[in-house]
C-alpha cells in the first residue's frame, strides 16, 4: 500500500511583521495587529507581542500563530520554573539562549515561529536578538521578521548605519538614535510595509523597554487611499487658514506627503 | 501543499494499522457559523444542515450546543468529530462539578482548552477536523472566540467559520457595533444567514439563533429565513448576451 498524502498542512502563515529596536537605555518591540489565513483576514486586533515579565524581555513573533501561542507557553513556564530554582528573574540574554534551545528542540517538527526578543541586557543597555524558525540566533542592535521584513529590514539597515560585525575591536549595534527618534522610526517603516506588504496592517502595536518601566503605544494603520489624500488636504487647508502664506503652502504640500508616513495620531 | 504523514515505526504492520486510525478528509460537514458579542452576550447562528460530499445528507443537526453554565459552542466541519469534542467537554464539565467549590469554568477556560486539543490533536497528525466557535459571559463578561483545525485561535466582537469568513465577515465589520439590543442583533445574523444561503450551497433553509448571557443558554426553534428570488436579472438571465453564461 502506498504511503498516504495528507491533504491538509499542520502549518499556516497568519503572516505580520515583528521589529525591535535596541538603543542606549531602552529598547522598542513593534507588531502589527492584523492575523490572516490566505487571503482572508482572520482578526484586526490580535496582538503578537508578548511580555516574558523577565526582567523586561519581550517576545514578538511571526508565523503561524498557534506555534506562536504554544511557544510562548512553553517560555512562560519555563521562566515560572527557574523563578522558583533560582530565586531572581532571568535576564534577557538568559530568555534569548532559552528561546533558542526551546526552537531547536523540536528541529525535526519546528515551531513555524519567527521572533523578535527585545529588552534590557544585565548593564541596562537595549539588547534585541534575531532568530530563526528552528533556534539559530544573534545579538543585533535591530531587527525585524515576518512577511513584511523584506521590506523594511533595508530601509533600516541603511537609518541605522550598523557596524560590520568584522571590525575589531567589536563595535556594539546599538543605535545612538533617542528613544523618540526610535519609536518614529519605528512608526514610518510600518507606514511603509503596510502600503506594499497585504499582511501587515490595521493596527501597530509598540513596546518601549526603559529601566523604570513598559510603556505601549498604539497606532492605527493606513486602511485605504482616500485616507490618505483626505490627511494629505486637511493640513494644507489648515495651514492656509492660520498663515495664509503661499510658500508656506509649497512646503506644507511636499511636507504632508512625509508627514502622512509618520504617525497620524496627531494629525 | 502536500504533507507526508512521517511516521516510520519500522514495523510495517503496525503502520498501516495506524495509518488507517488517522483522519484524511471530512465525510458529514457542517456549514458556516456565524456569532457576535451584543448588548447582554453573545448571539451565534447556524443551519441545521449535514452534508455528505454534495448531498444534502442530514437536516436536523443542531451544531450549537451548550458548555456547563457559562458557554456555548458551535462548531462547522466534520460532524462526528464534532461529538467527539462534546464527550471531551462532557468529562471536563464533570470534572469541574465534582470540585463542588462553587467555581465554574467560563468561557475562557474552556476556549483555552479546546485551542488545546485541537493544537495536540494537529500535532500528531491526527486532527479534529472543525471549525470551533465559542461563546459566553461569565460576571458579566461577554467573551467569543474561535479555534481551527490547526489550533489557531483567536478572539474577536465577531467571528464567522468557512463561508462565513468571506461573506458575512465583511457585513458585520461594516455594521456591528458595541451594545447592540437583541433585536439589532438578531436582524444582523439573520442578514448574513440570508447571504449565506444565497451563496453557499451547502447552506440550508433551516437555521437556529442561540443566544447565551449571565442567565444562560437559550438555543431557538428552528425555522426559515424569507428569500426572494424574483430579482428581474436573474428572470431571463441570458436576455444580455445568448450563449454566454
Amino acid at each position: 500500500m502506498t504511503k498516504q498524502h495528507a491533504n491538509w498542512s499542520p502549518y499556516d502563515n497568519n503572516g505580520g511583521t515583528c521589529v525591535a529596536i535596541a538603543g542606549s537605555d531602552y529598547c522598542v518591540i513593534a507588531a502589527d495587529t492584523r492575523m490572516s489565513t490566505g487571503y482572508s483576514i482572520l482578526s484586526r486586533d490580535y496582538s503578537k507581542i508578548h511580555n516574558c515579565k523577565a526582567d523586561k524581555a519581550v517576545l514578538s513573533s511571526s508565523g503561524f500563530q498557534a506555534d506562536v501561542k504554544a511557544l510562548q507557553k512553553v517560555l512562560k513556564s519555563r521562566h515560572l520554573v527557574y523563578q522558583h530554582q533560582h530565586n531572581k528573574q532571568m535576564s534577557c540574554p538568559a530568555m534569548a539562549q532559552l528561546l533558542s534551545n526551546t526552537l531547536y528542540f523540536k528541529r525535526f517538527f519546528p515551531y513555524y515561529a519567527f521572533n523578535v526578543l527585545g529588552g534590557l541586557d544585565e548593564e541596562g543597555k537595549g539588547c534585541v536578538f534575531t532568530y530563526d524558525a528552528v533556534g539559530s540566533y544573534e545579538k543585533v542592535g535591530y531587527s525585524a521578521q515576518g512577511s513584511g521584513s523584506t521590506l523594511i529590514m533595508p530601509f533600516l539597515d541603511n537609518q541605522l548605519k550598523s557596524p560590520s560585525p568584522l571590525l575589531l575591536p567589536a563595535q556594539d549595534a546599538i543605535t545612538p538614535l533617542s528613544e523618540p527618534e526610535a519609536v518614529d522610526l519605528v512608526k514610518t517603516v510600518f507606514a511603509s510595509a503596510t502600503e506594499r506588504d497585504i499582511y501587515t496592517g490595521d493596527k501597530l502595536e509598540i513596546m518601549i523597554l526603559k529601566a523604570d518601566g513598559i510603556r505601549t503605544e498604539v497606532m492605527e494603520l493606513r486602511k485605504t487611499l482616500s485616507e490618505c489624500w483626505q490627511h494629505t488636504l486637511s493640513i494644507v487647508l489648515i495651514r492656509i487658514s492660520t498663515l495664509g502664506s503661499l510658500c508656506y503652502l509649497e512646503l506644507c504640500l511636499k511636507f504632508s506627503c512625509v508627514v502622512n508616513r509618520f504617525s497620524f495620531s496627531y494629525l | 501543499m502536500t504533507f507526508t504523514i512521517p511516521i516510520d515505526n519500522g514495523d510495517s504492520v503496525k503502520t498501516a494499522e495506524a495509518d488507517s486510525q488517522r483522519t484524511l478528509y471530512p465525510y458529514v460537514t457542517g456549514t458556516s457559523i456565524v456569532a457576535i458579542k451584543y448588548k447582554d452576550g453573545v448571539l451565534m447562528a447556524s443551519d441545521m444542515g449535514g452534508s455528505y460530499g454534495s448531498t444534502l445528507r442530514y437536516k436536523n443537526i443542531e451544531r450549537m450546543k451548550a458548555i456547563g453554565k457559562h458557554s456555548l459552542l458551535g462548531a462547522s466541519g466534520e460532524i462526528s468529530d464534532f461529538q467527539e469534542i462534546l464527550r471531551y467537554l462532557d468529562e471536563l464539565v464533570l470534572n469541574d462539578n465534582m470540585w463542588d467549590d462553587g467555581n465554574s469554568l467560563g468561557p475562557k477556560e474552556v476556549h483555552n482548552y479546546l485551542t488545546r486539543v485541537m493544537y495536540n490533536r494537529r500535532n500528531k497528525f491526527n486532527p479534529l477536523w472543525n471549525t470551533l466557535v465559542l461563546g459566553g459571559v461569565k460576571n458579566g463578561e461577554s467573551y467569543l472566540g474561535m479555534v481551527s483545525m490547526i489550533g489557531v485561535s483567536f478572539e474577536d466582537n465577531h467571528v464567522a467559520t468557512g463561508f462565513g469568513n468571506h461573506l458575512a465577515r465583511p457585513i458585520l465589520r461594516d455594521e456591528w457595533h458595541a451594545d447592540l439590543s437583541f433585536e439589532d442583533g438578531v436582524k444582523l445574523l439573520e442578514k448574513c444567514m440570508r447571504v449565506l444561503l444565497y451563496r453557499d450551497r451547502s447552506a440550508i433553509n433551516k437555521l437556529q439563533i442561540a443566544k447565551i448571557t449571565e442567565e444562560g443558554v437559550t438555543v431557538s426553534q428552528p425555522y426559515s429565513l424569507k428569500t426572494f428570488w424574483e430579482f428581474k436579472a436573474f428572470n431571463n438571465p441570458t436576455a444580455g448576451a445568448e450563449g454566454s453564461w
